[in-house]
């Protein structure tokens, strides 16, 4: 009971803050930063996708999944 | 591969950088001069407005594996509105890998894919094919175009060659961001070719191995041997759709949810992987080889955030898949990286991932019962846990060049998804660890 008044509270202040979600054009500094673009580190992740591609039964997700080699 | 199919990952980087110059007039203003000063030096340096990512990749799995690929990715903006990419990558394996057979209290022998001669596992020790041998090039390319602030589209082609299995692709994506550039949402599709061509033809489903040894000549062995084959290429299609949505939460985080759908069809066993047929004291009396279905349907649920700090950034993802093979996974994905200045960082990464055996994974085949439709050892369609560890340097060189070392550790554990052990495979461990290790090298131009 106590689980559920707490889960419950959890989700009124989630749900509350998804009213306000998002930010003003001048407030997205950090957004423009290198290391903040969702891009950054898309070299190592398509190496690393490869590789559980390959040794996984499961793939793709993050992006377009797809053939693209024998090794599964 | 994954690079190209990225449109909408790439759009969202565009997209931000796209909103922080709509600040205020004055920066646009001030912008405007910039960009007339920017495509004057384009026009006089083709290079410019260029980014090219290079990385060298060494992969080795102990006593088994080891992979290494060279990739060079291509980054040019051609004017405000287009942006082109392309990507090569050339990867050599060698070494062996494990070909679905149990472990057995004597040495085993199997058949070369190709029928010329046999390849064997010591007693007690796990059947690997030794023969694994493979060079693969790809080739990628994409054209990203803005037709404003909050429309982008782009389109892409995928060609990948190796000795026994060629791919081609196609890939259209579109984004829309509004909400003042709080929220895009984004779809994207892509249709991959592929043709199979296994060394020395494709097993015959379930069909038994046979061997030399058993035949009074070569010839009537060649018979019996093709009986298990089909020479001509195999096909294999796949259609990938992504639907998905990028919200800016607040000042700090932004989150991505995405649902993509895979549908493949063609052949999709994997020609050189057999399933031992045991008999009650769990003694291997043959190999047949493995039959999948010719069809799957895949579901992925993503779901991901990522949080500037002051120091770095902190990214989670979680990822659920799903498909009609009853393979169910769950994978957790969280990299801290941490700024030491503005000119080196550090990254560390950690990820885990769970997975349920495919309805049809059968570790051995029982003497005396029925061949089933369908049945396929390959431990990666078994149940199993991975973990990966993995660090990262980056150090900013002069003239803007970036320099990154990254190692990471890799383990696969698989394990028994609940089938019982005849006789002597209790006798051994029939799902042993693998572990590996990836380095790699890159710089950024």
């Amino acid at each position: 009971m106590r689980t559920d008044l707490t889960l419950l509270l959890i989700l009124v202040a989630l749900l509350s803050g998804c009213a306000n979600l998002g930010v003003k054009p001048w407030e997205r500094g950090q957004f423009a930063r290198e290391d903040m673009q969702l891009e950054a580190d898309e070299l190592d992740m398509a190496i690393e996708d490869h590789i559980y591609f390959s040794k996984e039964g499961a793939s793709g997700g993050r992006t377009l999944a797809g053939g693209g080699c024998g090794c599964n | 591969m994954a690079s190209l199919l990225m449109a909408s990952s790439l759009f969202l980087g565009v997209g931000a950088a796209v909103t922080s110059n709509n600040a205020l007039a004055g920066e646009r203003a001030a912008e405007t001069r910039d960009n007339a000063v920017e495509q004057e030096e384009q026009a006089s340096d083709p290079l410019s407005g260029a980014t090219i990512d290079a990385a060298l990749v060494y992969y080795q799995e102990q006593d088994r594996v080891t992979a290494a690929e060279g990739i060079i990715n291509y980054r040019q903006a051609l004017d405000d509105a287009n942006i082109i990419r392309g990507k090569i990558a050339l990867d050599a394996l060698t070494g062996a890998s494990a070909n679905g057979a149990v472990i057995q209290a004597n040495p085993q022998s199997f058949t070369r894919p190709s029928g010329t001669g046999v390849y064997q596992a010591r007693a007690g020790e796990l059947p690997l094919d030794d023969t694994f041998k493979d060079t693969r090039l790809q080739l990628s390319v994409n054209w990203q175009h803005l037709f404003s602030a909050k429309w982008q589209a782009s389109l892409g082609g995928y060609l990948s060659r190796e000795y026994d299995y060629t791919s081609l692709g196609v890939n259209a994506g579109l984004e829309h961001s509004f909400n003042q550039s709080n929220t895009q949402v984004f779809a994207g599709a892509a249709y991959y070719f592929d043709i199979v061509n296994p060394v020395g033809g494709r097993p015959v489903g379930m069909s038994e191995m046979v061997f030399r040894k058993d035949f009074a000549s070569e010839a009537e062995f060649r018979q019996a041997f093709d009986a298990t084959r089909f020479y001509d290429s195999a096909l294999k299609r796949t259609l990938d759709l992504n639907l998905g949505i990028t919200q800016t939460l607040n000042r700090c985080w932004q989150a991505q949810l995405s649902y993509g759908l895979s549908a493949v069809n063609g052949y999709l066993n994997d020609a050189y992987k057999v399933v031992s047929r045991v008999d009650s004291r769990g003694q291997a009396l043959g190999y047949h080889y493995e039959q999948r279905p010719d069809e799957r349907l895949k579901h992925n649920l993503y779901l991901m955030t990522k949080g500037a700090l002051e120091s770095g950034t902190l990214t989670f993802s979680y990822r659920y898949s799903n498909d009609d093979w009853s393979l169910q996974a769950h994978t957790f994905d969280a990299r801290y990286r941490y700024n030491l200045s503005g000119a080196a960082y550090w990254q560390w990464q950690f990820r885990v991932y769970l997975q349920d055996a495919a309805e049809f994974y059968h570790l051995y085949l029982t003497e005396g019962e029925p061949l089933p439709e369908f049945a396929s050892a390959d431990h990666r369609l078994g149940k199993m846990q991975t973990y990966t560890i993995g660090v990262k340097y980056g150090q900013r060189l002069e003239q803007g060049m970036l320099a990154s070392v990254r190692l990471a550790y890799y383990q696969q554990r698989p394990q028994n998804p609940g089938v019982e052990l005849p006789g002597e495979l209790t006798s051994f461990d029939q799902f042993p660890r693998l572990d590996a290790i990836v380095l790699q090298f890159g710089m950024r131009f």
